[in-house]
Order: C-alpha cells, then structure tokens, then sequence
C-alpha cells in the first residue's frame, strides 16, 4: 500500500504491506534507525516517536495508519547535522544514559512534555516517562537531565531583567526605548538571555 | 513478533464499515489498536481484514446531548482528558482516564476501543458500568444501544455481533449541585493491569444527606460490576455507613485469583477500595467548586 509520511520535516512517500508497523517502516523503508525495536508490543517505550507532536509507540501502530501524518523521530530533534538539542545535551550532561538502548525514546517523550510544560515538577517528569523503561541507569539521572533541560529552555525563553540603574527605564523612557522586558540585541551577550 | 497477513481497509462512513464486516466474517475493527496490535504481533489474533475506523467523522467527539454526555467510540482517551466538558460533566470519568495506560498509548487509544475490548481490569468499562453509560451499536440494519451492564459479558467477551460497530457511548450527567468522585487502583507497576479498582460518585444534599450513590469495582472476576448501595440514599455517609455498606455490598462477589494476586487478596483490596473511594467521593462533593459552568462550551 503506498503511502505519504511528513518524517522530520520532509515528505516521504513509502510502498509497505498494512502489517508492518510504522516502526519497521521508519527503520527498514526509511533507515532511521534511531527509533529502537525493543519489546514490540507496546510495553518498553524505546520505538516512541512523535505523531503530530504527541508521543506514541510506533510499534503499537501500523505505517498506514499513520499515513499523512508528521513524525518526528530521534534524528529530527537536534537543530542541525552534527548538533544536539538542549534536552540531548543535557542527557550527556548528567549522564543520563549507559548503554543508550532507551534513550530515544527518552528524548522524544520528554521532549513533548517540555513542549506542554516549560516548568514540570519532578512528578510531571516521572509520571512522562513512566511509560519508557531503562535498565541501566535507575531513572535518576534521566529525571536530573529533564530537570536541566526544563531550566535551560526556561531560561532562553525568559526576557531579561533590566539593571535599576539603566538609563531608558521608567519615566525617563521614550517611544524610541523598548518596553520593560523586551530583550535588546545588545544586551544579549550572556547565554539564554542571561539568568533570572 | 510480527503480524500476519491482512487486508486494510480506511472506510469513511460507518455505513461503509459496517458493510466490510458483514460482507468478511474475519474482518475485524481496528480503532487506536492500542490492544489490538500487540494481539496481532503475537498471532492470537489474525482477522482477514481490518477495518480501520480511527478517522470517521462521525466517531469523534464529546457532546453534551441532553442529561448526557456523548463521546464517540473513536475519541481518543487524551481528548476526553484534556475534555472541559468531559472534566466537568463526568468527573469519574476524568478521574479515571490518568490511569488508562500511559500517556503514549492514550494518545492512540480510543474510548469505544477500551470498551469494546472488555478487558476485566480497564478503567474505562468500568467507570461506564459504574454510572450505568449507555453503549450505542450500529450495523447494517440501523442501530442499537445497551446499557454497559449488559454489555459486557465476559473477560474480553462483549454483546457486540459479528457485523456491528461500536458508535458512541452515552454517560449520564448528575445534575445535582453538590458531586463527588473518587478513582482508586492498586497495580503492580504504574499503569499497568489494576488487580482491583474502585469508582464511586455521591450526590449530597447541603446537609450532607446522600441523594445519589453509585460504587463499582474491576479487576476482580470477568467484568466489571456495579455494587448496590442504593441503601445509603437519604442518610448521611459517615464512616460507620460507608465500612457497613461496603462489607455488605462486597460479600458476593466473584473473585478471581491469579499469579499476581490471589482471589482473597483481591477481595480484601475490593472491600479497601471501595471505602476509600466512597471518603474520598463525600469529601469531594463537599468541597465548593467554581460555579461558572459556561467555561465547558
């Protein structure tokens, strides 16, 4: 059956049998190989992808069902070749990861709850993840790299807090001046905005 | 751990759906195939066919229809969840839904496909047993409804017929000013099968006197089961009632016990539960909540 996929941005058009899984596709059709094959019937997490943004097993799915929707998969949520995202790096980071088996999906489930959420509790994460199993690292250090993660994007979100002592503040404002809270590309020299 | 083979069909009306599986007695329905798929990876199901029905219009939805509110059978569980009229009109149900797997597969999984699937633990049928939803059927001679009591049957065994389509399921709204819910489970992990739950909802009036009352329990026998506790109506649930009301309404139920739990263990939990579920339902319906009902449209 041929079908349409949006993968990571780009538009893929597949030929496969309705019984394969969207997550043999992606590795055997598509050759993204990230997504991992683990338990194969929807209990480990390790296949999650993103279906429209939302995590989803892609074991627990046919590729023709998933047809005309937009996947993101392990390969597509760093920036650019070469780059990791920020949830990427802060794994690294923390060490949240030993033998990697889990990780991608991982990433792309985290990944979605810190779309939702910019500020989850440590509940938020645990209760996200709950569905992805590792056997290496007990967890901790996932929820750590989350945990950083969720800060660091907090951070490049935030405006930046203006020095009392700044000239173009209050009363002393023009039109020309931003408003309080807009970030000026000169002031942008400390990472993420600067802190909070 | 692969399927076997089979045909896929994506029909855009129930009326088509309906006509695939009378013309193939081994098509089967595949909604959020949340259940369904695993079944088929490990060939304890092999259907000729599947109909996917996941994408019909019709199938969609939470409305409110009079004393109730309607979800299409194809709905998936986090719509429900994310719902304002589904969160406020069915409390039960939205206390319910965190529990229904994990957020992954309530992604994918469908309100009508936990029902229709009948699995004796699953949160869902339960909580239509316990407000005593109505189940609507079509095929193609038109179209039925039950009540969830009669529908289930059995561990995985439903009163659907070969050729029928689940459509929609009807939970009745409790209009009364003061409601309260609770949703109890005990699992071995996080969202896996529940060894017993427990589902109650209580209607009180401003002197705490009970006007409505309804309490079920899963993962004990072959199907959930609504508990008669109508006795409780005009009196007050204090802690004396809600312990005397339980033991009462727990004493004959079937039980089953299994490798991970034994049937004397699942009674006790049952009877534990179902307490809890009803405190925690009165003080619920205690607790002042925002009148402005507006915010659900």
């Amino acid at each position: 059956m041929k079908l349409s996929l949006e993968v990571n941005g780009s538009a893929r058009d597949i030929d496969v049998e309705p019984r394969k899984t969207l997550l043999d596709a992606l590795r055997d059709d598509l050759l993204l190989v990230g997504t991992h094959a683990g338990c194969e019937h929807g209990v480990c997490g390790a296949c999650t992808v993103l279906l429209d943004g939302e995590p989803v097993r892609s074991c627990l799915m046919f590729a023709v069902q998933a047809d005309g929707y937009a996947i993101t998969t392990i390969e597509g949520v760093a920036t650019a070749p070469g780059e990791l995202s920020v949830l990427q790096d802060a794994f690294c980071e923390t060490h949240g990861l030993q033998c990697g088996f889990c990780t991608p999906g991982m990433i792309l489930t985290s990944h979605a709850l810190l779309e939702r959420n910019d500020s989850p509790s440590r509940e938020d994460i645990v209760e996200a993840i709950s569905g992805n199993i590792c056997r290496c690292t007990g967890y901790g250090q996932i929820v750590e790299a989350v945990e950083l993660a969720a800060e660091r994007l907090r951070k490049a979100n935030m405006p930046r807090k203006r020095h009392a002592n700044e000239p173009n503040r209050g009363a002393g404002a023009t039109h020309d001046s931003p408003r309080s809270g807009f970030l000026e590309a000169s002031e942008s020299d400390t990472p993420h905005g600067g802190g909070s | 751990m692969k399927a076997a083979q089979f045909e896929y069909a994506r029909p855009e009306t129930v009326t088509e759906a309906c006509e695939i599986l009378v013309r193939d007695d081994n098509a089967r329905i595949i909604s959020g195939g949340q259940t369904l798929i695993p079944m088929l990876a490990m060939r304890l199901a092999r259907p000729s066919t599947l109909v996917d029905v996941y994408r019909i219009k019709s199938l969609k939805g939470v409305t409110e229809q009079g004393e109730a509110v309607v979800i299409g059978a194809a709905t998936r569980q986090v719509e429900v969840e994310r719902s304002t009229l589904a969160c406020q009109k069915l409390p039960l149900l939205a206390r319910a839904l965190p529990w229904v797997g994990h957020q992954p597969t309530r992604n994918r999984g469908t309100v009508g496909g936990s029902i229709a699937n009948a699995d004796p633990s699953a949160e869902i049928p339960l909580v239509a047993v316990t407000l005593g939803a109505e189940i609507e059927i079509a095929n193609v001679d038109g179209e039925t409804s039950m009540p969830a009591d009669e529908f289930f049957i059995g561990a995985m065994v439903t009163s659907v017929m070969p050729g029928d389509c689940l459509t929609a399921v009807r939970f009745p709204v409790w209009s009364e000013e003061r409601v309260g819910s609770a949703f109890h489970e005990v699992s071995a992990r996080k969202s896996d099968f529940a060894f017993v739950s427990a589902a109650a909802q209580v209607a009180v009036d401003e002197e705490g006197i009970c006007r409505k009352i309804a309490l079920g329990v899963g993962g004990l026998g072959d199907r959930p089961v609504s508990l008669d506790v109508s006795s409780a109506v005009g009196a007050k649930l204090d802690d004396a009632l809600i312990d005397d009301l339980v033991r009462e309404a727990c004493r004959y139920l079937e039980t089953y016990g299994d490798l991970h739990a034994s049937a004397e263990y699942r009674s006790r939990v049952a009877v534990a539960l179902s307490s809890r579920s009803l405190h925690d339902a009165v003080a619920d319906a205690g607790r002042p909540r925002p009148a402005n009902t507006e915010q659900a449209r």
